[in-house]
């Protein structure tokens, strides 16, 4: 009976005893679930592009990072950076459709996801012979982010909104509905659906396959570059970074693979959930709860509706 | 066998012959494991590098140890259990003297295997604290401390803030650890002393995946309001406690870390991490005569492997710690075999005769860099005094005088979790070593 009490009851005292904890919880799992969301886009940029699961992700946040860290290190300006880093990616995603996308014309799904394992390691090991395996400090000074914390008295207490928080919120937002934008109302937008649709169908019709995979490589690049620096602010910047990024794991199989809005939608339910789950049932397990929570939450949808909240039904005659 | 697989065999010989360098009949074999990559790199590096520039010196500068040269190798685990056994075994058939796992989780993998493969093991204030207790674990070492001793010198730092132990009573204490064999070594003792001073302890667990995602911590913290939080942190996560911890307003003062939060953990925090405490048993910097040598024999000479930016700070300073216990076994295994190269064996004999006095530590150029040291058959720990530093913004500062571990309190729980270790692994063989000398 107490146990009963201690899950169902108990957790929504607290909530009413201490609404601005509940509000600071909110806050906090606004702030990951946008950044889970994020990350999640890159995913689904992808995903719809080549129909690859690009594991590689993570660890192109952690790669993009570096990169601006270290040019910062080298003695290049923080916005010459930057710039260069974006160049990095674009050079990036232009090897990849080469020595990757390229020769894998035709191949089944699963040696693309394979090869994106490989370019995994490959981006590992080339991270750590240039840059160095040490954590570092993200250059968020130097690139405007604020620091500081505004203390908004407020439901009897202080709930305390940290600056960088309301950037990497309203710089994420910015992202997502400038990708939105561009995926659904532009003429490369339109190229891209096509080729999300039916590669076969968008070549007939003289979309460059090619160059559709250098954007959306590069756009996910640039996603990763946001990524890196946001989370990189907040924390550090070290190779543990990629092992976050797989949290869009769960974003994606709520939101499904396909939808943009899927990724937005599914962040920010993962990034609330787990917040709200860890601080008032977590301490009933012990807590540690966020580690596995979100695929809890997944593998329930998964159990309902296989494709996502938002993906798309793929029904296959047998 | 025809030509074409006889030449096959050979190229795949001659492979594997450079895969695993021989090392000479003349040196003594020191593996280093360490790790370079990963998401505890950030604390790996400065430690390996440590560790390997100290044994450079001594091989650059005097020849080795007693006239033997050191064939030192690094071996990668990437702080993975999985990989450091895979580097004990790679490196088991080489006949180290001595393996320094440098992770709990491999060194309670290879507790096991010490004894039957003659290899003592150098758990350098880290590891199974029970090890302490060398007639029952005569192949591994864990000086200078216990992970044990290190909490009881936190609380023990807590009740003299406070006023007394009786004063610690409905207080409670957040203990904040990396979820693995590391960070749960401690939270047996930290339990127990709950119980004998009515504090109470609030557990936040890190996983290894969410190092860098920890606010949901630090919302616990905030509701549970600890009087004190206590850190057992590692790699990637201690950065990130901290700037958690500075946002979420937890008074720094009272957030106290074992020993392995180094310098560029902390600066990332900014002014607000200026108060947080830190244990630790030997002073940083550069200012000794060692220093200096490894300076002029390795750095300027572009043998190391690490940055110069490094050189002296606290992370480093430990690895160089790590290594004189290393040099000073071998030494003390000279002197007691009258051989030049030594074995495992004879390593675990002089890490059971190890005594690095004040006047030792003069000797070896390291004059008022650490406490005297002193282990026998029966304590492979040592036990010593510890110090609390304080981040003054820029820099550890000291903030306390030597506070030596509870022992009353530490040394009967230590007894009962060797006991039960033996228990749990029937057969784990008596001890059968002899011993040198009866201290």
């Amino acid at each position: 009976m107490h146990l009963l009490y201690l899950i169902l009851v108990d957790p929504f005292v607290q909530m009413g005893t201490a609404p601005d904890l509940l509000a600071q919880t909110l806050w906090e799992g606004l702030v990951s679930g946008v950044l889970y969301a994020l990350i999640a886009l890159g995913f689904v940029l992808i995903y719809k592009a080549s129909g690859v699961f690009n594991f590689a992700q993570g660890i192109m946040v952690v790669f993009s990072a570096l990169t601006l860290v270290g040019l910062y290190a080298a003695g290049v300006p923080a916005l010459l950076a930057l710039a260069l880093t974006a160049a990095v990616m674009f050079v990036l995603a232009v090897g990849i459709e080469r020595l990757v996308l390229r020769p894998l014309v035709n191949r089944p799904d699963i040696i693309l996801f394979m090869a994106t394992f490989g370019l995994t390691y490959l981006l590992i090991g080339i991270g750590e012979l240039i840059f160095g395996g040490d954590t570092k400090q993200m250059i968020a000074k130097q690139l405007y982010l604020p620091s500081g914390a505004i203390d908004l008295p407020m439901l009897g207490g202080v709930v305390r909104l940290q600056k960088l928080d309301i950037a990497a919120a309203i710089i994420a937002s910015v992202l997502v509905a400038a990708l939105t934008v561009v995926f659904q109302y532009t003429r490369i937008g339109r190229a891209f659906r096509a080729v999300a649709d039916s590669h076969r169908a968008a070549l007939s019709v003289g979309i460059s396959l090619n160059q559709i995979w250098i954007i959306v490589w590069f756009a996910a690049g640039i996603v990763a570059l946001a990524t890196g620096i946001m989370w990189g602010a907040r924390s550090e910047v070290s190779f543990a970074l990629e092992v976050v990024a797989l949290k869009a794991l769960p974003v994606l199989i709520l939101g499904g693979f396909t939808s943009i809005p899927g990724a937005i939608v599914g962040g920010l339910i993962i990034g609330l959930s787990e917040k709200l789950f860890e601080l008032y049932w977590g301490p009933l397990m012990g807590g540690g709860t966020e580690s596995w929570f979100a695929y809890v939450i997944a593998l329930i949808v998964l159990l309902f509706r296989p494709h996502g909240l938002f993906g798309e039904v793929i029904i296959e005659r047998i | 066998m025809s030509l074409r697989w006889t030449s096959i065999a050979a190229c795949a010989a001659m492979l594997i012959g450079l895969a695993l360098p021989a090392f000479a009949d003349d040196q003594i074999y020191v593996p280093l494991f360490s790790y370079r990559t990963g998401p505890f790199a950030g604390s790996g590096i400065p430690i390996a590098d440590g560790m390997h520039d100290y044994l450079t010196m001594l091989n650059e500068r005097d020849g080795g140890i007693g006239g033997v040269r050191l064939a030192l190798e690094e071996c990668e685990t990437g702080y993975d259990t999985k990989k450091g056994i895979e580097c004990y075994e790679a490196v088991k058939g080489k006949k180290p003297v001595i393996v320094n796992p440098w992770s709990t989780g491999i060194t309670l993998a290879l507790i096991p295997k010490a004894a039957v493969d003659k290899i003592p093991i150098l758990s350098m204030a880290y590891g199974l604290s029970a090890a302490a207790l060398g007639d029952t674990f005569p192949w591994i070492f864990n000086p200078p401390d216990t992970y044990w001793d290190g909490l009881s010198v936190i609380v023990k730092q807590i009740a003299a803030r406070e006023g007394g132990f009786d004063k610690l009573k409905g207080k409670t204490i957040g203990y904040i650890y990396l979820d693995a064999p590391y960070g749960k070594e401690p939270i047996p003792l930290l339990q127990q002393l709950a119980k004998n001073y009515g504090f109470n302890v609030k557990l936040y667990p890190v996983a290894a995946a969410e190092m860098q995602n920890q606010s949901s911590q630090w919302l616990n913290v905030r509701r549970d309001r600890p009087n004190y939080m206590i850190m057992w942190g590692w790699g990637a996560m201690q950065p990130t406690a901290v700037k958690e911890a500075v946002k979420t307003g937890y008074m720094m003062a009272n957030f106290y870390s074992i020993w392995w939060i180094g310098e560029g953990e902390v600066q990332g925090a900014g002014p607000g991490a200026k108060g947080l405490k830190n244990l630790n048993w030997h002073n940083n910097g550069t200012g000794y005569q060692a220093f200096a040598d490894i300076k002029k024999y390795v750095l300027d000479k572009g043998l190391s492997k690490g940055s110069p930016s490094e050189f002296g700070l606290e992370l480093y300073d430990r690895g160089v710690y790590n290594s004189v216990l290393i040099a000073e076994a071998i030494h003390v295994a000279q002197k007691l075999t009258k051989a030049k190269v030594v074995t495992g064996a004879d390593v675990r004999r002089g890490m059971e005769n190890l005594d690095l006095s004040s006047t030792r530590w003069k000797e070896i150029g390291l004059d008022g860099f650490a406490n005297s040291l002193a282990l026998s058959c029966a304590d492979h720990n040592g036990h010593g005094n510890l110090f609390v530093q304080e981040w003054d913004g820029t820099k550890w500062v000291k903030a306390s005088g030597d506070v030596g571990p509870m022992n009353d309190v530490v040394d009967p729980l230590l007894a009962a979790a060797a006991k039960e270790y033996v228990d749990k692994n029937t057969g784990w063989p008596k001890r059968t070593e002899a011993c040198d000398h009866t201290s």
